[in-house]
């Protein structure tokens, strides 16, 4: 603890300013109306935070020294983060989330390697290396290790840049990396004196390793979820950050997203109908179901003119999107049917699975972009509800939100998932490239429902073409 | 024992803060709607960016080059993660809030 001066007093003003803004920029940011200004609330926060501790903080009566050189590092880390988040896309948003949090977790890896040498010599004296400080480096460095390599990892696999490895050796490999970390962290911990520093070198590179088996065996749908964890990894670090310097802005900060986070990831494992364990360890099943059901089931195209004429003289249609729609940038196409039909009398509605696209409210931020009214927005229970008396279900790109297997094949992986019912519609047109299996890997028995016509293609041409179809209707 | 009856006394102002804060936590996120929570977690993971104020301290107090270099890698990543963080939750909001104006 530092003794009082005005300084140290107005820093720590500033740092219950700045929690008190996180505090009230999450609250903010949990309704559409203030989410905005709870996003600039928060960052206001930041902003004094970091401003005040370059100015006011002091470690043992010393000044923070090497200014220029920490304004350089800033102004180089805004001037790139400000571009590339300009710069993405908006489908690319969940990846770009996951490369955030990856840098937020090697920082706090960084810090916790550069305090190893300044633990106190006089705690080591007394305790050896068990000692709240050893213990909150150590913590500090493991889980921004794992976050960091985590995020990375996942940042590849929705960039289409890394597959799935679904090979039970690698969550083997997986358990004997955290097993070694744990030893090595045990005997670290009991020292009687500072270890060497290549232990601390051995000890994050297999914080690193187990980053990766951890999230590589996971399979890619399953992103959003381990994005969420590792989200809340990264708070967990920067609290274990603010207990060591005894800072309360880092501690409120992290804890905050720490625990946030946690019942995020836990709202999207219900909105998946999973357990947090079960995405971790089990991944989906795979190929399992096939068996089950008839092998000589035929599947029914639609033409672009039948698809056209049966969308034109419905009077209320439902549109289905699902990340398929994300990746052809079909968005804004869709809109442009939606506002086509209803500009002939049809009612157009969008049904929006919550765990539709790759992370949880992707398709509303995506279709939002393309300017589609928020009332036009149903979800999941409003869609079903409304199903009897839908004409025409147009399925963008989706896939597993709307596989009748999780309400009737107790065998099946997603048994049991809320689905998009849209075979209780009296007829439903799936828009897909061809009848490959979506991320969870299982067979669609919608594809083969009798009410069900399949209109192949890449979604952005099928919707051009359909569009340009309704036009020449008239 | 002892000794861990003295840590909880040093450290028992964090620990209350540790303690209260998670249950502040999960109360302010408890009843988002599903539509917010790709914002909701891009907006948290740029809040746990103030691991930056930790990377700003080592760094003002480096004494040597490697510690100078690791010091201003840090700094650089934390600030990736603030900057990019609300500059990104920023962009996904602002489209929430065209469409809002135009009905």
């Amino acid at each position: 603890m530092e003794a009082f001066t005005s300084q140290i007093s107005i820093l720590e003003i500033s740092y219950i300013l700045a929690s008190v803004l996180f505090v009230l920029g999450l609250k903010k940011l949990s309704h559409p109306d203030t989410a905005r200004s709870g996003n600039l609330w928060a960052a206001g926060g930041m902003f004094l935070a970091i401003l005040f501790t370059i100015l006011f903080h002091k470690k043992e009566g010393a000044s923070i020294g090497n200014i220029p050189w920490i304004i350089a590092a800033l102004v180089l880390g805004s001037a790139v983060g400000w571009f590339a988040a300009k710069k993405v896309k908006m489908t690319a948003m969940p990846q770009m989330v996951s490369l955030f949090n990856g840098m937020g977790g090697a920082c706090a890896a960084l810090i916790s390697m550069m305090e190893f040498p300044h633990i106190p010599a006089d705690l080591i004296s007394r305790n050896g290396m068990l000692n709240g400080e050893a213990i909150t480096i150590m913590m500090g460095m493991m889980i921004g290790s794992v976050s960091f390599s985590g995020s990375m990892i996942a940042f590849g696999k929705l960039d289409e840049k890394l597959g799935d490895i679904k090979s039970k050796v690698l969550r083997y490999i997986n358990l004997g990396f955290l097993l070694l970390l744990l030893a090595l962290l045990t005997v670290i911990l009991i020292q009687p004196q500072s270890p060497p520093m290549w232990w601390i070198y051995v000890f994050a590179l297999l914080a690193l390793l187990y980053g990766i088996t951890f999230v590589m065996p996971i399979g890619g749908a399953d992103m959003p979820v381990v994005i969420s964890l590792l989200n809340s990894f990264t708070g967990v670090a920067a609290a274990f950050g603010g207990f060591l310097y005894n800072n309360q802005a880092m501690l409120t900060g992290g804890i905050l997203v720490g625990s946030s986070g946690t019942i995020l990831t836990i709202l999207m494992c219900k909105a998946m109908n999973r357990s947090l364990l079960n995405v971790i360890i089990g991944g989906f099943g795979g190929s399992s179901s096939m068996a089950s059901g008839p092998t000589d089931r035929t599947v029914k195209e639609v033409t672009l003119s039948d698809a056209a004429i049966l969308l034109n003289y419905s009077q209320k249609v439902l549109i289905v999107p699902g990340y398929g729609l994300a990746v052809a940038q079909a968005q804004h196409l869709c809109h442009e049917l939606d506002t086509l039909l209803g500009a002939r009398g049809v009612e157009v509605k969008y049904g929006i699975h919550p765990v539709a696209g790759r992370m949880p409210g992707h398709m509303n931020v995506l279709l939002a972009e393309a300017d589609v009214p928020y009332e036009k927005l149903l979800e999941m229970e409003d869609a079903n509800k409304e199903m009897q008396n839908t004409d025409t279900v147009i399925i963008v790109g989706a896939n597993d939100v709307v596989n009748p297997a999780a309400e009737d094949d107790p065998s099946s992986p997603i048994y049991g998932m809320p689905v998009i019912k849209v075979w209780e519609a009296k007829n439903s047109i799936v828009m897909k490239r061809s009848m490959a299996k979506g991320y969870a890997a299982i067979e669609n028995s919608l594809f083969y429902h009798p009410k069900n016509r399949m209109l192949f293609g890449d979604a952005k041409t099928s919707l051009q073409k359909l569009v340009g179809e309704i036009k020449n209707l008239s | 024992m002892e000794d861990s009856l003295k840590f909880f006394f040093d450290n028992r102002e964090a620990i209350f803060i540790i303690i209260l804060s998670i249950f502040l936590g999960i109360e302010v996120i408890s009843h988002v709607p599903s539509v917010l929570h790709t914002p909701l977690m891009s907006g948290a993971n740029a809040i746990h960016g103030v691991v930056i104020i930790g990377a700003i301290i080592v760094m003002g107090h480096a004494d040597n080059l490697l510690a100078m270099i690791l010091g201003f890698i840090a700094v650089v990543l934390g600030t990736l993660n603030v900057v990019g963080g609300f500059v990104v939750t920023d962009r996904m909001l602002e489209m929430f809030r065209k469409k809002k104006s135009k009905k």
